[in-house]
């Protein structure tokens, strides 16, 4: 493999902290210690990690409702996450945004968003101020099968065409929209192929192999920093969990389910990084243990972090 | 002072932000060499060619993108070609613009001004005519001003640029070959305060965007019949003066509220509601009278169009009903 063994291991942890904080958040859900409603991100780690092991630390993201991924993949604090997702002031968002509008403008993460393709036009305009100022950053959005059919979509990437946008627009195709199967909701077999709509290259990739997110990914940025304009990737995968918490799954089968388990994206990164004998299984056991401690850490913090005040209630509405 | 007119006191607002700030651009549709459906950025064309972001008919992704650019640093001017377009791209100003900085504990911020003409009175019927500050004013988040005159609407627009929340800018379609004095060069006019734009002490008239200018006229005219009305430009609803509205009703004792959109949960009523809680309230001499549009969609018969809003006469026989004079 031509990636060094430490951006390897990088990938590997990363989809690890994904899968764990998942786990851990659909853990305190059903203890009803989590407000609200959560998307969990559990079977897709590969597409967020492997897109943002493309990028710079300068580089935009935006994300979606379904977001937690995306959001540690870009660098974001455990601790900061877990504690917005319990409400906390020491939350990304001091509690008043919860799961699905974790922002970390640190890490060039310009948030999720509630809103199926909410994200699109900002990421459009994200990359239409780096042409106007010529800095060199791309931004990279998230988004998924559902949102491929607003009109936000197709606004959005004839707007990247006709501009030339250093933008990549990554669909993650889990195949339904809640529960509606992309067999129903969508005209095209394949959502890449709509990027002949918008003059631009649409890819279709195995959103399973971080690998190969990584390399169609890296090839959208090279093309988008040079100046050549947008690309649309469309990462075929599959979310484990229900579209949210109270989702019993009627609309597909178990055997589907166990079908793409078999595709585990971490189990395939860790059997690829120990045939090519890259890492031994002590050194991904490591990995596992170093991360499960991070979220235990990330967990205390959140449960011993302080709520917001009542009387800040209205803080933060204007600027 | 030299006088100008309304759009051309707008455009060299928007010219010297410009030049002010790098980070300033517009984005809208027509707004290149053709200088936007009612000519406001005619002429900047080849001087603005970066700054003018001509794009395709996709509202709701030019004010999504205008967001994006905002969040990254940049400071969009969006023209919205007619203010009842502003519909298409309502989630990308409700759910987003407005919100974003509230729902990550401000950490973001959107500094982005979304221009519109807006209403009635060149026969454009109903979806070119409607006003609709008091949808926008509903909405926290989100500063909402309509300027009157050449003056303010330059003042203001350098305040909306300058300011770090998303500004929703209305003028009226009637407004802008209207004639004001002008000062050269720089100043702002505040976001949130009113003016008062005549004295007076016998009745307050509370008007916004083309009713201010009726308002005025209506109150020449009632001088002549002795009574003496002031007149205050409400200029901004979202911050909104209280104060000088509270301060002017006191000592008047009456007031008429004058609303160029329709009445039915207008903006009217919101300032009616805050001047009888509060100490305005014991110094009323007569109730507040609402003056607003009619709760249709504007028609295109003239003569129906010209009903369908308060005109000069509506303002006077308003007050003149007060005083039981006619």
């Amino acid at each position: 493999m031509e990636l060094s063994k430490e951006k390897l291991l990088w990938m590997y942890k990363k989809m690890v902290q994904i899968r764990q904080f998942e786990l851990k958040v659909d853990e305190l859900f059903k203890k009803n210690m989590i407000w609200g409603t959560c998307h969990l991100y559990v079977g897709e780690e590969a597409t967020a990690v492997g897109a943002c092991a493309a990028l710079d630390s300068t580089d935009y993201i935006t994300s979606t409702h379904r977001g937690h991924g995306h959001t540690i993949a870009k660098g974001a604090d455990l601790k900061r996450m877990m504690a917005e997702l319990l409400g906390k002031e020491t939350g990304y968002c001091k509690g008043r945004g919860g799961s699905m509008h974790i922002v970390d403008v640190s890490t060039g993460n310009l948030g999720a968003n509630g809103i199926v393709a909410g994200g699109i036009p900002i990421a459009t305009g994200a990359a239409l101020a780096s042409k106007l100022r010529n800095d060199g950053r791309v931004t990279v959005c998230f988004f998924g099968d559902g949102a491929a059919n607003t009109g936000a979509f197709h606004e959005s990437l004839n707007m990247a065409g006709i501009w030339k946008l250093p933008a990549i627009y990554i669909c993650e195709n889990n195949l339904y929209g809640m529960s509606n199967p992309v067999s129903k909701s969508t005209a095209v077999k394949d959502i890449a192929t709509r990027a002949v709509s918008y003059n631009i290259p649409g890819e279709i990739v195995d959103g399973n192999d971080v690998l190969e997110v990584y390399e169609v990914v890296k090839k959208a940025v090279e093309r988008a920093r040079k100046g050549e304009g947008a690309t649309l990737i469309e990462s075929k995968t599959y979310r484990w969990l229900g579209h949210s918490k109270s989702d019993p799954r009627v609309y597909r089968t178990r055997e589907e389910e166990e079908e793409w388990k078999k595709k585990d994206p971490i189990k395939r990164l860790g059997e690829r990084l120990l045939s090519e004998n890259v890492a031994t299984q002590q050194e991904l056991n490591q990995i596992e243990e170093e991360v499960a401690k991070e979220i235990e850490e990330a967990y205390q913090f959140a449960i011993n972090s302080p709520d917001p005040k009542v009387e800040d209630l209205a803080k933060y509405v204007y600027a | 002072m030299v006088e100008k007119l309304y759009i051309d006191a707008l455009a060299e607002a928007i010219r010297e932000e410009f030049e002010r700030d790098e980070n300033v651009f517009m984005m809208g549709e027509d707004i290149g060499i053709y200088g936007g459906a009612f000519g406001v950025t005619k002429g900047m064309y080849p001087k603005y060619k970066d700054k003018l972001i001509e794009t395709p008919i996709s509202e709701a992704s030019i004010v999504g993108a205008a967001v994006g650019a905002a969040l990254v640093g940049m400071r969009p001017i969006v023209e919205i070609m007619f203010a009842d377009f502003m519909m298409d791209a309502m989630e990308w100003i409700v759910n987003q613009a407005a919100k974003l900085r509230y729902m990550t504990g401000g950490q973001l911020k959107v500094p982005l001004v979304i221009r519109a003409p807006m209403g009635s009175g060149t026969g454009a019927a109903a979806q070119h005519s409607q006003s609709l500050p008091a949808m926008f004013a509903h909405i926290p988040g989100l500063k909402v001003v309509m300027p009157a005159t050449p003056y303010d609407v330059k003042g203001l627009l350098k305040s909306a640029v300058r300011d770090d929340n998303p500004v929703i800018f209305l003028e009226h379609k009637l407004l802008y070959w209207t004639k004001g004095e002008v000062p050269e060069g720089d100043y702002t006019v505040p976001l949130g305060k009113a003016a008062v734009k005549k004295e007076g002490k016998d009745i307050t008239i509370i008007a916004g965007s083309i009713m201010v200018p009726r308002s005025i006229e209506a109150a020449q005219k009632l001088k002549e019949e002795g009574i003496d009305a002031e007149v205050i430009d409400i200029r901004s609803l979202v911050p909104m003066d209280t104060e000088t509205i509270i301060n002017s009703v006191i000592k008047t004792g009456r007031a008429i509220i004058v609303e160029d959109d329709n009445k039915n949960n207008g903006w009217g009523a919101e300032v009616l509601s805050k001047l009888i809680e509060s100490d305005a309230f014991d110094y009323l001499d007569y109730p507040i009278q609402r003056l607003a549009g009619k709760d249709v969609p504007i028609p295109y018969n003239p003569q129906l169009e010209r009903a369908a809003v308060p005109q000069v006469e509506d303002i006077i026989h308003t007050v003149k009903a007060i005083f039981n004079k006619e």
